[in-house]
């Protein structure tokens, strides 16, 4: 095998690349036609039309500079099938069409490949040669190139996460590698791509108005007030209002900011999505039906009073709570703030460098994760993918990332339910759980194990769930009656274990001294 | 790593592409009268299920032969009869006799790839597993890299997993036999080919150099002492597999009668369609099929097919090492294809399992011919609209397989085994070959690609219709006789380097 790092990470890059086109007949979502009528809306209508187009029941509600990314897309488009580009022809997917929104998913996919290279070289390499396959920056690669998650929701169920996770890493890329303005205009590019990664805008501007615009530190580690440099703050604040003149001053121009914005921000949707993420709210849920059951079990509660069809979770968007007080945004809201509060107080008062940010960028993304209104659980991707960054230097990080990533990665299994794809979930989850396991835990085998025995036991049950789920309950009678439980049950069982990560990033970040990881 | 958790990511990987091959559509999708292969099976199936045994091979009012009427080996009845069985607990109108005929439906089709996978996973992925894990040498990634090119190799998933057959059933069956022979087990071995052959007649392909090299055995081992013995225990084994396999069809003569004129249909021509054999190219200089009546065909086919399997046979009968009967096995099977009567395209397989076998001691020569039979059969992949999965297998086989055998890297004249040549022209000497060979894999491959990309993309002009597929067997008609030649010579030169010696004792 030849040995420059050039060769391998550009057969890891092609080979996935190659698995990607096995997708392209598979199952795909809804969001295939979302991002197909984006298509049409962005090449046919003028600009000022984009953000008031409903012919469709998925009008475009993603930042502007997005909507120029599909405009830039539908030029190519047109030369694979025209009829695809016509806002009336809802539902349109001629097999030309298909190929062409899988392959511009696979071809965009290149900005994430480069990010990918670029997180390879801002891992700490141990000295002395190894064999390719246990070194760092290999193992990195192919945890963010193979990574199941984006594959699943990428390629299979279609979105352009890849292109979008290109920015955030490659922004994370550049702070590592100490150049700033890069790193916030990237950042900056993809807040106006796709506005979810507002969740982590607190460790940005935490991080660099801390380490970037304050020049030098106190003796013990604490904010120098004298050295705060202006002309930096000035350089940062013009490339962000730069960034976002360009993408929303049109709108702003032709007044339409109001309305963009209702599109961008909808609170009329509930409190979970209809398959509840793993976060603390499917904890709560569950408990509240609990003590629902229980009290009508103890008649402490008349069945008659509670709220209809509590038990059908699954399809209800606006969901009562019959026990627990109900939650509204605000609550989530203040929740997901406190939550991230610590974490941004920390790198502020003692700030460790890029990787303390990183480690605060992943405390946000699992914040708002665990508290925030209407989460999906495709989210939980921004917390895994820069995790592996941190997962492949120590080996702390290493046993929390394999059990973010296992949990949080089963927690996507309910978004492909046809049975063509079960072989394709099942064969990639299991290809990219025994690479992280074994690869992660040969990087790491001079300093012991990586999970607790505790640990291998909840990850093993969740073999038992995915076999109650996928094979026994389709079987069973009570698929008729509870056709919810399976949901359920897995997204209770991963909320556990994604609750538990994130309190255990939590205790790495407040606890440790000094953020340097131990290398052989 | 470990290399258990290599070894199962291949076979994951391998399975993921499988799987997303059989996505696509299958042979005669949607096209009726006759449908395609898919329908055969299914078929099959309706035929196995609802009719007693006697009847499967015979013209009756309930199985019209002349509608994809059995013509397998009595192994490929059973297994249809198995998933028959499978597809009635299911859904019983998928094999429901006469009202089931051209039945096509998305669950239907999720059956029939799962049964292929299923028999995948049982006999031809662990074949390939158990043979790249203890009959290649070199390091254990080493063993993992020919593994993964060997597991994705495109000819293979996109006829079982795209076009729709069962290949994966006798190619594995063969493979445990060469396994078996390879680690010693010769009696194993031999029951495990004849149920390959009990599966599919093609397999004959690969028949003499098994009994040569199992003859040669014995005879050095000496007729008179163990060498009868083995040659007695192999016989014993291989006449009882085939009577176990054939037992329902000998109560009567007539049936075992049927069950062969069925197999062996000697009445159609000497080929049909566009196959890259001699014939078919020859076909296009002298029309072979208006000159020669039906019978002297088949005699001139015989005697050329004979002719061009004798040398290589013979080889491996005075030395029967494991090296010479993996050569002999792609010279046969090339042999067959090459020169023999009613040869279908998709039987270049036959000498594509072997080719894989080689694939770490002669990287560049094996991946090249084994594209080379992937390209072969291009129009039939096109007719099935298979275009987007074949670029994307072929690419990948050719990147991965370049990249992780190295196959360029080393192509000295040792590695290359051209050293013969040296000897049979003395004026080569002066030249560079492995700097020639190199060259002619970039054109050949050049030359793949252009005809994969006007072959998909142009429209034959009116007069020509054909021009496509004539242009690409004839093309893959050159390569496939380049393959049979070389390997042949590498056959008749001297092992040269000590490994393939060590491995054959």
């Amino acid at each position: 095998m030849a040995a420059d790092s050039c060769s391998w990470f550009s057969a890891l890059a092609v080979g996935v690349s190659l698995l990607k086109c096995f997708f392209i007949s598979a199952y795909r979502s809804t969001d295939f036609e979302v991002h197909r009528n984006w298509l049409a809306i962005t090449h046919s209508l003028p600009v000022s039309r984009w953000y008031y187009e409903n012919t469709s029941e998925w009008t475009l509600d993603y930042p502007p500079l997005f909507a120029w990314f599909e405009f830039g897309l539908s030029q190519v488009a047109r030369s694979f099938d025209a009829n695809m580009l016509q806002v009336e022809n809802l539902n349109y997917a001629s097999p030309a069409t298909v190929l062409f929104q899988r392959l511009s998913v696979i071809v965009t996919d290149v900005v994430f490949i480069y990010a990918a290279r670029e997180c390879c070289r801002c891992v700490r390499e141990p000295k002395g040669s190894r064999d390719i396959l246990s070194q760092p920056s290999f193992v990195l690669a192919v945890l963010l190139l193979w990574n199941f998650g984006l594959l699943l929701v990428d390629h299979i169920h279609f979105q352009y996460n890849g292109f979008l996770f290109g920015f955030l890493l490659l922004s994370v890329a550049k702070h590592l590698q100490s150049q700033h303005l890069q790193g916030a205009l990237l950042f900056a590019f993809l807040l106006n791509l796709k506005h979810i990664y507002l969740y982590v805008a607190p460790a940005y501007g935490v991080y660099l108005l801390r380490s970037y615009c304050f020049t030098q530190d106190n003796k013990d580690g604490s904010i120098r007030w004298s050295s705060f440099s202006l002309l930096r703050l000035l350089a940062l604040g013009a490339i962000v209002t730069s960034v976002c003149a360009l993408s929303f001053g049109p709108f702003i121009a032709m007044g339409q900011l109001p309305q963009v914005l209702s599109r961008l921000f909808p609170f009329k949707r509930g409190l979970c999505h209809a398959y509840w993420a793993p976060n603390i709210w499917a904890l709560y849920n569950v408990l509240d039906k609990t003590l629902a059951v229980l009290g009508v079990r103890l008649k402490l509660l008349e069945e008659a009073e509670l709220p209809l069809a509590s038990m059908t979770g699954g399809l209800v968007q606006e969901f009562e709570h019959s026990v627990l007080p109900s939650v509204t945004p605000a609550v989530t809201l203040v929740c997901t703030l406190l939550s991230i509060l610590p974490a941004a107080a920390s790198i502020w008062l003692r700030p460790r460098g890029a990787r303390g940010f990183l480690r605060c960028l992943l405390l946000c993304a699992l914040g708002s994760f665990m508290f925030g209104w209407h989460v999906h659980e495709k989210a939980i991707l921004i917390a895994i993918l820069p995790l592996s960054i941190l997962a492949v230097e120590n080996r702390e990080d290493a046993g929390i990332f394999l059990i973010l990533t296992t949990t949080g990665h089963y927690s996507l299994f309910p978004l492909l339910f046809t049975p063509a794809e079960l072989p394709f979930k099942v064969a990639l989850m299991l290809m990219f759980s025994i690479f992280s396991f074994t690869a992660l835990r040969k990087l790491h085998s001079a300093q012991g194990f990586l999970l607790h025995p505790l640990e291998v036991i909840y990850l093993l049950g969740l073999v038992a769930v995915a076999i109650a789920c996928e094979v026994v309950f389709p079987l069973s009678p009570w698929q008729q009656r509870l056709p919810f439980l399976p949901l359920l049950v897995t997204s209770v069982y991963c909320a556990m274990g994604v609750c538990y990560a994130f309190l255990r990033l939590y205790a790495s970040l407040l606890l440790q001294r000094e953020d340097k990881p131990k290398l052989l | 790593m470990q290399t258990w958790s290599l070894v199962s990511i291949c076979v994951l990987l391998s399975i993921i592409a499988r799987w997303g091959v059989s996505l696509n559509s299958y042979s005669g999708a949607g096209k009726p009268l006759m449908f395609g292969d898919y329908e055969a099976q299914r078929h099959w199936q309706e035929v196995t299920y609802n009719l007693p045994i006697q009847e499967w091979y015979f013209n009756t009012t309930n199985n019209d032969l002349n509608y994809w009427g059995l013509d397998y080996p009595p192994l490929t009845a059973y297994h249809s009869w198995i998933c028959a069985y499978l597809a009635k607990t299911i859904n019983p109108e998928w094999v429901e006799l006469h009202k089931s005929r051209g039945y096509e439906s998305t669950q239907h089709k999720l059956f029939m790839r799962t049964t292929v996978l299923v028999a995948d996973l049982l006999i031809y992925i662990p074949a390939v597993v158990l043979y790249c894990l203890y009959l290649t040498d070199g390091s254990s990634k080493k063993k993992v890299s020919v593994m993964f090119c060997f597991l994705l190799y495109p000819g293979l998933i996109l006829i079982d997993y795209g076009h729709f057959q069962y290949n994966g059933v006798s190619l594995g069956f063969a493979l445990w036999g060469i396994l078996a022979l390879g680690l010693g087990w010769d009696v194993l071995g031999s029951m495990a080919f004849s149920l390959a052959l009990n599966y599919k007649q093609m397999e004959l392909y690969h028949a003499l150099p098994f009994f040569c090299y199992l003859l040669g055995k014995c005879i050095k081992t000496g007729l008179m002492g163990r060498g009868l013995f083995l040659l007695v225990r192999v016989g014993v084994t291989v006449l009882a597999t085939f009577a176990l396999c054939w037992l329902p069809f000998l109560a009567e003569p007539s049936q075992a009668m049927q069950v062969v004129r069925r197999i062996f249909p000697v009445a159609r021509g000497l080929f049909e369609d566009k196959v890259a054999n001699t014939w078919c190219s020859l076909n296009t200089l002298i029309k072979i099929r208006s000159i020669l009546s039906g019978d002297s065909q088949l005699y001139l086919s015989l005697a050329c097919t004979l002719l061009a399997v004798l040398p290589s046979c013979i080889r491996l009968l005075t030395k029967p090492t494991f090296w010479h009967f993996k050569l002999a096995l792609v010279n046969s099977s090339l042999a067959f294809f090459l020169f023999s009567f009613q040869v279908h395209e998709k039987s270049i397989l036959l000498a594509a399992l072997p080719a894989c076998l080689l694939l770490n001691d002669l990287p560049l020569m094996a991946l090249w011919f084994l594209q080379a039979s992937t390209f072969s059969m291009l129009p039939l992949f096109l007719k099935d609209g298979l275009l987007v999965p074949y670029i994307v297998t072929s690419l990948g086989f050719l990147f991965f397989s370049i990249y992780l055998l190295s196959a360029l890297d080393h192509c000295s004249e040792d590695k290359l085994r051209l050293g013969a040549y040296n000897k049979l022209f003395y004026w080569v000497l002066k030249m560079d070959l492995a700097f020639i060979v190199r060259w002619k894999f970039y054109i050949s491959i050049a030359a793949m690609v252009g005809l994969s990309i006007a072959a998909a993309v142009l429209i034959a002009p009116p007069h020509l219709p054909d021009l496509f597929p004539v242009l690409i067997s004839t093309t893959a008609f050159l390569h496939f006789l380049g393959t049979f030649i070389h390997f042949n010579v590498v056959q008749f030169s001297e092992p040269p380097s000590r490994k393939s010696q060590k491995k054959s004792n």
